[in-house]
């Protein structure tokens, strides 16, 4: 028989690793960003900018309010993380969902440039993300800079 | 899928029935596309409480390794979500 403490009551104090690597993509995210507006603005015209920005827009608070969950209920208790991150998954889809219905058809947005958006921001600022995570016992988040 | 359309298509015409099958499609294309991720969070978040649960020194790790892992996870769901925007919203 084994002596794993209970998830219930086990908490975790101290640094978030997870809100250091969310903020490193966040910064990263309103560097390169533009880069993809103007891409999209040269393909779909006005729209296309104002459409890739709010899309930027709402993967990078997607991105913050995902590692704030996960830090915030860490601290209380693992099994209220653990619900926390997958009600956290159902209600920021919904409000994914919610934001982009509300702005379906006003005349300033482009679908495509919408759509794209979302997934290359998202899985091009992850893939970046993982050169820098260190993810081991020393480092658990980002690796130290070279500075030091 | 028929059954809900010839529902829909009772005394609609012709664009009326494109437009609500393809809704139709769109939201079943979303649902089933959040499905998959929904389970496959759920396993990570599982194991990784697990692991943190059993060798606490070890939890900073195994969280940003966690948050990496919903968050490629979710990108399905966004790739549903996009579809869905595209075709049926």
């Amino acid at each position: 028989m084994t002596n794993t403490p209970s998830p219930m009551v086990t908490r975790l104090d101290g640094a978030a690793p997870e809100v250091e690597v969310s903020r490193d993509m966040i910064r990263r995210g309103l560097i390169v960003g533009p880069v993809l507006v103007a891409l999209c603005g040269v393909i779909w015209g006005m729209a296309g900018v104002s459409s890739s920005a709010y899309a930027l827009a709402l993967v990078l608070v997607n991105f913050a309010v995902a590692a704030g969950l996960i830090a915030v209920t860490a601290r209380i208790s693992l099994g209220l993380m653990m619900g926390a991150i997958l009600f956290g998954y159902l209600i920021r889809l919904g409000v994914l969902f919610l934001a982009v219905f509300l702005v379906k058809d006003a005349g300033w947005i482009s679908r495509p440039a919408l759509g794209l958006t979302i997934i290359v921001s998202h899985l091009g600022l992850l893939a970046w993300e993982l050169k820098y995570v260190a993810a081991s016992l020393a480092h658990p988040g980002l690796k130290p800079s070279r500075s030091h | 899928m028929e059954a809900i359309s010839h529902v829909v298509a009772a005394g609609l015409t012709g664009d009326e029935q494109k437009k609500a099958n393809a809704a139709i499609g769109a939201g079943f294309a979303y649902g089933i596309a959040a499905i998959g991720p929904g389970i496959g969070i759920g396993y990570i978040v599982g194991k990784s409480v697990e692991a943190m649960a059993r060798q606490p020194e070890a939890a900073g790790m195994v969280r940003t390794t966690m948050f990496l892992g919903i968050a490629f996870t979710e990108a399905l769901a966004l790739i549903g979500f996009v579809v869905f925007i595209l075709i049926g919203l």
